[in-house]
């Protein structure tokens, strides 16, 4: 790729079409915010949008994963969210528990699924 | 023309706030999935042939991980400008609802723009789950520095971790890799979990969970965008009907 561009194109592309056209959501929302209060009705509804696109990102992740997380069987992935769950939800909420017991358990599971 | 006292002599100062969030920011578990995924991210970017500053400057720049990822893999795969352009445009649409929601817990209706142009870059999903549960216990006046001090401590971990992938590259056993990976739908299911403020929250999360598939196989364009505005809408419109019952 550097062959083919220069080191400075690619800042410009970055920035020109990468960071820009990103970017732009984030001000448009800091336009759209001016006025709004935290408990008025309009940000109750769009903290839920939020807050469904995100459980849509950890859907996809754990069901449609890319990379090496694909290697392990869906079965284990959906065993080890569950396991993560569980143990976050007995151990005081603590979010880290949660990470390891569902790392532990996707390593046991892949370990006993993928021979 | 005299403004009100905005500040009680009580407040701790702005500097104080900024390094309080720093410290968050940086002792949240979120920094771990941040580490996952710029490892990952210096890794591939390695791969692509891509400079460690440009890559560096491309983490600073997005401060969202799949733009990124779109991005240095459209600009390797030679896709035309305009479509690398659209295409991360699209990923970025979920981060409007995001600042319109974290931005009323941030500033007064008179703060002026500019103010808050750290603050709304520094908005991806870690500093908008973190910001949520760590801006209440601030007085009002110092909650921007608490969170541009927040996006700076999560940017610590993300900065120097894309410089050990981009170094680690093609050197990360699979396992390893699979592990790094499953952090995020860990991390994101419980932390959304333990800050829900109420039952809209909840339910959103839990009809976001078993819609997104819906919309995935359908394959209609935006999947995660309708997620949200569907599955967001009916928890909002339920949990509306249920406070009007008596």
């Amino acid at each position: 790729m550097s062959a083919m561009h220069g080191e400075l194109w690619l800042y410009g592309a970055l920035v020109v079409a990468g960071f820009l056209p990103h970017e732009i959501w984030r001000w448009i929302g800091m336009v759209l915010s001016r006025g709004l209060d935290e408990r008025s009705e309009i940000v109750i509804w769009v903290r839920a949008v939020a807050t469904a696109i995100l459980a849509g990102v950890i859907a996809k992740l754990t069901l449609a994963p890319t990379g090496a997380l694909a290697a392990i069987p869906l079965a284990v992935r959906l065993g080890a969210i569950a396991v993560g769950f569980a143990a976050f939800l007995a151990l005081r909420r603590s979010v880290l528990a949660g990470v390891l017991a569902g790392e532990a358990a996707l390593m046991l599971g892949a370990a006993l699924a993928v021979p | 023309m005299s403004s009100p006292a905005v500040t009680h002599p009580s407040d701790p100062p702005a500097s104080a706030a900024f390094l309080a969030g720093m410290r968050a920011g940086l002792l949240s578990v979120f920094s771990l999935v941040l580490a996952a995924t710029y490892v990952g991210i210096g890794a591939l970017s390695q791969g692509l042939g891509l400079t460690l500053w440009w890559s560096l400057t491309a983490t600073v720049l997005f401060w969202a991980a799949p733009a990124q990822v779109i991005f240095i893999a459209a600009l390797a795969g030679g896709a035309p400008l305009l479509e690398t352009a659209a295409a991360v445009s699209i990923s970025g649409v979920r981060l409007l609802p995001m600042v319109v929601a974290i931005l009323p817990l941030l500033k007064r209706p008179d703060t002026p723009l500019y103010r808050l142009l750290w603050a709304v870059h520094l908005t991806s999903i870690a500093t908008w789950i973190e910001g949520q549960r760590g801006l209440p216990q601030w007085p009002r006046e110092r909650r921007i520095a608490f969170y541009n001090g927040l996006g700076a401590g999560m940017c610590i971990p993300a900065a120097s971790c894309t410089v050990l992938g981009y170094a680690l590259a093609g050197r990360l056993p699979a396992m390893l890799g699979a592990a790094l990976l499953f952090i995020t739908p860990l991390v994101f299911l419980t932390s959304l979990v333990r800050n829900a403020r109420d039952g809209v929250d909840r339910l959103a999360l839990a009809l976001g969970l078993a819609t997104a598939p819906v919309f995935a196989v359908l394959e209609v364009g935006l999947d995660l965008v309708w997620t949200g505005v569907v599955a967001g809408t009916a928890a909002y419109a339920a949990q509306r009907w249920t406070r009007r019952q008596p």
